[in-house]
């Protein structure tokens, strides 16, 4: 359909920002294809250490869900996006879809070993999730595709992930958000995987904040060069939610705190972190 | 300009009634509920999906029905404010909310009603921070929550009785 329909037509997935947009005009598609109808789209499986969600899958599946609970980070995000309501329509594989720099699931898988399913009518390929998010609003799709399945490898035994947005209020986009994973051996950080949302056009990898952790003790000092670096990493735009100078510091908390909650979650603790909101 | 567009039969359960309507496909459901079936009890807030005040349940999950088209309805079956009361009784929900003095201007409390329903459904006794998350999504802009939170541990209260 989207072949025969061309440029004009657009995806309907769970429709909490297609819509919204379109009432606004920032969208105008001549047609939508509902794909709510389609069945055997949203689903949560676990096989051989990797978990695989359906397109459709609704945030409320997911934080409702024992199976992704195994990857805590991922209950972080899908409990915390916007409020019940939008959870309840909202999709994983729309929200990756549209790419809005404000989104939380790029952020978050960044941090993990992820792949995107693309299914066209030439057939079905893997992007990784560092390749998928293209800029703003722009992902490795092609026009006649769409994402089918999002797969999400476990991380090891020692490994554990924190994702903290802040937002003014349950609904709107977060102001910052930090997703950190960590593998951890004993006090000592193996590996690190920092990712900063929102502050910048796509979700960004903070590459210097994972070297200041690296081999390193989780400790006042390396934490403070790895916030330090963070904060040099995002490149916020000023607008309603605040400036680029508050954006910058309030990702450096959040770097801050996540840190503290992967670290944690890796030597075995179990905490309930989501998004921070009045 | 778009080419006039054919209207889509739908069918759908309304507070158990059944419904079969015809529909352009542009219709948002909360304005097939207002202008189509005459149940105005479901509000038009913001109409951008951030305050609630549209909120029904399809199928027991909650909906902002201003961010859903009528068709993606088709089959479904919905709860509106119109569907709580039983042959003339208040719902212990709707008892509690106007006990606990719950609402002021009443414009938001059909869909703080309804978060409260899913809440409920799925949870007897939500603690104070359960409650908070529930109805993060329903904006109020004259009473404030304190009494709305008063009136959603009233109805756990009652319910649990029933």
């Amino acid at each position: 359909m989207l072949t025969q329909l061309g440029d004009e037509a657009k995806l309907l997935a769970g429709g909490q920002s297609l819509i919204p947009l379109m009432k606004l005009r920032f969208a105008n598609p001549q047609h939508l294809i509902d794909l709510n109808f389609i069945s055997g789209t949203s689903f949560i499986k676990e096989k051989d250490g990797i978990l695989r969600f359906g397109a459709m899958t609704r945030h409320a599946e997911i934080e409702d869900s024992s199976i992704a609970q195994k990857i805590p980070i991922l209950h972080d995000c899908a409990a915390g996006i916007a409020d019940v309501q939008v959870r309840n329509r909202g999709t994983i594989g729309g929200s990756l879809a549209e790419a809005d720099p404000s989104g939380d699931w790029a952020t978050v898988l960044m941090t993990l070993e992820t792949e995107v399913r693309c299914l066209g009518i030439k057939g079905e390929r893997t992007v990784p999730i560092e390749d998928f998010i293209k800029d703003a609003y722009t992902t490795a799709l092609d026009h006649n595709e769409l994402v089918s399945e999002i797969a999400v490898k476990k991380p090891n035994g020692n490994g554990g992930g924190a994702y903290l947005a802040f937002k003014r209020c349950a609904p709107v986009y977060p102001t910052a958000s930090a997703a950190v994973q960590l593998t951890m051996q004993g006090e000592i950080c193996k590996e690190a995987r920092i990712v900063l949302g929102c502050v910048g056009l796509t979700p960004i990898r903070a590459r210097e904040s994972e070297t200041a952790l690296r081999d390193k003790e989780i400790g006042e000092k390396a934490v403070s060069a790895a916030v330090e670096a963070a904060r040099t990493a995002s490149d916020p735009q000023p607008d309603m939610r605040g400036s680029a100078e508050y954006k910058r510091a309030l990702v450096g908390a959040l770097v801050k705190r996540a840190i503290n909650g992967a670290r944690r979650r890796a030597l075995g603790e179990k905490i309930e972190l989501s998004h921070i909101y009045a | 300009m778009p080419e006039a567009v054919q209207n889509i039969p739908i069918q759908l359960k309304v507070n158990g009634k059944l419904h079969s309507l015809n529909v352009e496909p542009r219709l948002l459901l909360v304005e097939m509920l207002r202008e189509h079936l005459d149940l105005t009890g479901t509000h038009v807030g913001c109409d951008t999906t951030y305050c609630g005040a549209c909120t029904v349940l399809m199928n027991g999950a909650t909906v902002k029905s201003c961010t859903m088209f009528a068709v993606q309805a088709d089959g479904a079956d919905l709860l509106t404010v119109e569907g709580l009361e039983r042959e003339g009784q208040l719902h212990p929900i709707q008892k509690a909310f106007a006990d606990s003095y719950g609402l002021q201007c009443g414009y938001c409390t059909p869909g703080l009603m309804l978060a409260t329903h899913q809440l409920l459904s799925r949870n007897r006794q939500p603690d104070d921070k359960v409650i908070r998350k529930a109805i993060a999504g329903n904006t109020c802009r004259c009473t404030g929550y304190q009494n709305v939170i008063k009136a959603i541990q009233l109805a756990a209260r009652n319910m649990d009785r029933v």
